[in-house]
């Protein structure tokens, strides 16, 4: 018996923790990943769509989304500033582990609040008042939409994610109440509203990149260079710490969600603003989740967040091109957007463990212990 | 009197959808994975029983026809269920990011086929009348009569099908399994705390990609049951991810038990279709942004229960310890 138990079989492999791994590899691990994805999206795309659209098609339409004219490239860098706006948002609140899934309906409140003071104030008053107005109105809007989550969950610990989506549902019926009410009675979307544009500069885009640019040092910043930013990490790491050494918890919680829903509130402000001028349920449509996804793939850096942001918006433009050129129905965007998420996500474990294979019996001596 | 009772059996049947994908979640919770991928899990359930019920209509017995559908949407969850298991488990990966990943790409795909499928249909829902002409032409939506038997027919209970008492089966069934089995002890041990269930010898990854995997199949279900069962039109998945959400949010509602979500799902049901029996009922005459309002209800509803089941605090309405956390073997 006792023979046997010492014979017992190493596994082929085990996995490790490891302890840091060097940039260029993680970065090369990363990039492998994606290639990867690519190469099965191009491989699904070939079964799915059929022969017409060849790899080769398939990857050049794929850039063209993106790159293909000049047109495109603004809007390249407009969507990628949006999706970068919305997952600046929701970093601080993820930085301390609370799980904003909110970022859809915290924008769209503020996107509202924007339409209503541009309907009913609308060529009563001056334009930079009436503008200054709607930006208030939807950063405290966006801010309460935060604010309600954040304070049951400071008071009781109420689960943030359920009550954040939950507020998107409630959001979007209250934007098409407020369509039907109101704005555009018995439909529900509304037309395009004459006053409250945002001014241009050179373009349409170019103003909300530079805003949201400008907005990405300053997040940068109070994250990794204030105390308050320091706060927040220090919660996200163990409450009982921050307890321990003073922290108010339940105050950092409350000031952090503030931040975030003003944040989202602003985005919904720059959407409706400077470009629908209007709004209805689909204003947002989904990009809060997908700003989740930038947020956590730059570890919460809002300088990487630039990159993801670019990643994610390449995709979804690239998707688009294609669903149009092969002539087959808008849902390739996030079918691809998926597909590389996975590869992204798993990859993570190659980054944090490392995979010992069984060294062979004759080099360690012994195969058992 | 009689409306009333034409509201419940519109809301009952409803509520099932929302049954299947909390005890599919349930099940995964219990293992200590709170999986958000279940809305997409619901579309591709959706996608793969509807496609299924396409390919085979008028060349297999009706019986084969529900039974095969049934089976197809539920292996379409068990895939979806083994790649979220697989990143997240064995890769030990972000369960919350993984999940929405999921959601993302299910919708996506779902949307992508069941375009396909209802390609034409959409426009001229209204004149089916024709069908009779062109054998040929049947469609998945045909099979809606079957998956009603044995109410196919009658007015008012028509929604009550066969999938609709395999929802309350299946959640009696796993509420059993989970409170008096020893595959049930052991599965609430793994999601409480894994690393003492290790130490007892129990299977942790083995139990958490089985529970994972069949809690995704029980989801992926829902998602068939709503778009051919419950609603039978050709733009019925267009609403499923939403249904998905609320599916996860009956978890809580129902304390983490299959046998309580019951309940919990005509609630909910009852509460999704308020809109349009609630004011008749009562006799209110309600201009048409109203709707909107009572649409927010089961939203609302969901809030006031998270916030009075946190306030409360009971110890044995309090969710699996380990949820949300990746076991790693090493770690201490």
């Amino acid at each position: 018996m006792h023979n046997v138990e010492k014979k017992a079989r190493e596994p082929l492999f085990h996995v490790a923790k490891r302890d840091r791994i060097p940039l260029w590899q993680s970065l090369l691990i990363r990039v492998v990943a994606v290639l990867f994805a690519l190469l099965l999206c191009t491989l699904l795309a070939y079964v799915l769509i059929g022969p017409k659209a060849t790899p080769g098609k398939f990857l050049t339409q794929l850039f063209e989304g993106s790159f293909g004219t000049e047109r495109r490239l603004w809007i390249f860098g407009r969507d990628t500033a949006m999706l970068l706006c919305l997952a600046l948002a929701l970093t601080p609140a993820f930085r301390m582990r609370f799980w904003n899934l909110g970022a859809d309906g915290q924008a769209l409140v503020g996107a509202l609040a924007s339409v209503y003071c541009m309907f009913f104030l609308g060529g009563k008053l001056p334009n930079g008042i009436l503008l200054l107005l709607s930006l208030c109105a939807s950063i405290l809007a966006g801010a309460v939409w935060a604010l309600l989550p954040a304070i049951f969950k400071a008071l009781w610990g109420t689960n943030e994610s359920l009550f954040t989506l939950m507020m998107n549902y409630i959001a979007t019926n209250l934007v098409i109440f407020s369509i039907t009410k109101w704005f555009y009675p018995g439909k529900d979307s509304m037309k395009e509203m004459a006053h409250g544009h945002l001014p241009q500069v050179y373009n349409q885009h170019l103003l909300v990149i530079l805003i949201v640019l400008v907005l990405t040092a300053l997040m940068y910043l109070y994250l990794y260079r204030t105390k308050h930013g320091y706060e927040i990490a220090v919660v996200g790491e163990s409450e009982n710490t921050a307890r321990y050494i003073g922290i108010h918890v339940g105050k950092v919680t409350l000031r952090t969600l503030i931040l975030s829903g003003a944040i989202c509130g602003l985005m919904g402000f720059l959407q409706v603003s400077a470009f629908d001028h209007s709004v209805t349920a689909q204003t947002i449509g989904g990009l809060g989740f997908t700003a989740i996804m930038v947020s956590w793939l730059a570890k919460f850096n809002p300088l990487i967040m630039i990159g993801t942001a670019a990643l994610i918006s390449f995709l979804d433009l690239g998707g688009e091109q294609i669903s149009t050129a092969f002539n087959v129905n808008s849902a390739i965007p996030s079918i691809v957007i998926g597909i590389i998420l996975f590869f992204i996500i798993g990859c993570e474990f190659f980054i944090n463990y490392k995979i010992k294979f069984r060294t062979a019996p004759k080099t360690k001596g012994g195969a058992a212990k | 009197m009689n409306l009333f009772l034409t509201y419940l059996l519109s809301a009952i049947p409803l509520g099932m959808t929302f049954l299947y994908g909390s005890t599919g979640e349930i099940l995964t919770e219990k293992v200590g994975h709170l999986n958000l991928g279940v809305p997409g899990i619901m579309c591709v359930g959706g996608l793969c029983g509807c496609f299924t019920a396409e390919q085979l209509i008028g060349s297999v017995p009706p019986v084969w026809l529900v039974t095969l559908s049934i089976l197809a949407s539920f292996a379409g969850g068990v895939l979806m269920g083994l790649l979220y298991s697989f990143l997240t488990v064995s890769l030990h990966a972000n369960q919350n990011v993984t999940g929405l990943a999921m959601t993302i790409f299910g919708a996506g795909l779902s949307k992508y086929g069941m375009y396909n499928l209802t390609k034409g249909l959409l426009d001229n829902e209204a004149s089916t009348g024709e069908m009779v002409e062109v054998v040929k032409k049947s469609t998945f939506l045909d099979a809606t009569a079957y998956f009603r038997y044995p109410f196919a027919n009658d007015e008012k209970l028509q929604y009550c099908g066969v999938m609709l008492f395999l929802a309350i089966l299946i959640a009696l069934i796993c509420s059993w399994i989970l409170k008096y089995t020893r595959v049930g002890l052991h599965l609430r041990a793994v999601g409480e705390n894994p690393a003492t269930a290790d130490a007892m010898g129990i299977n942790v990854t083995g139990y958490k990609y089985v529970a994972t995997c069949i809690g995704s199949g029980i989801a992926a279900m829902g998602g068939l049951y709503y778009a051919i069962s419950y609603a039978g039109t050709a733009g019925a998945y267009k609403d499923i991810e939403a249904l998905g959400w609320l599916s996860i949010a009956l978890v809580i509602f129902a304390l983490w038990r299959p046998h309580l979500s019951i309940l919990g799902s005509v609630l909910f049901g009852l509460l999704y279709v308020a809109n349009s029996y609630l004011p008749q009922l009562f006799g209110w005459k309600t201009p048409l942004y109203a709707t909107y309002l009572f649409k927010m209800l089961p939203y609302v509803v969901t809030i006031i229960v998270l916030i009075i089941s946190s306030v409360r605090k009971k110890r044995e309405d309090q969710p699996p310890a380990s949820l949300g956390l990746s076991y790693f073997r090493e770690e201490r």
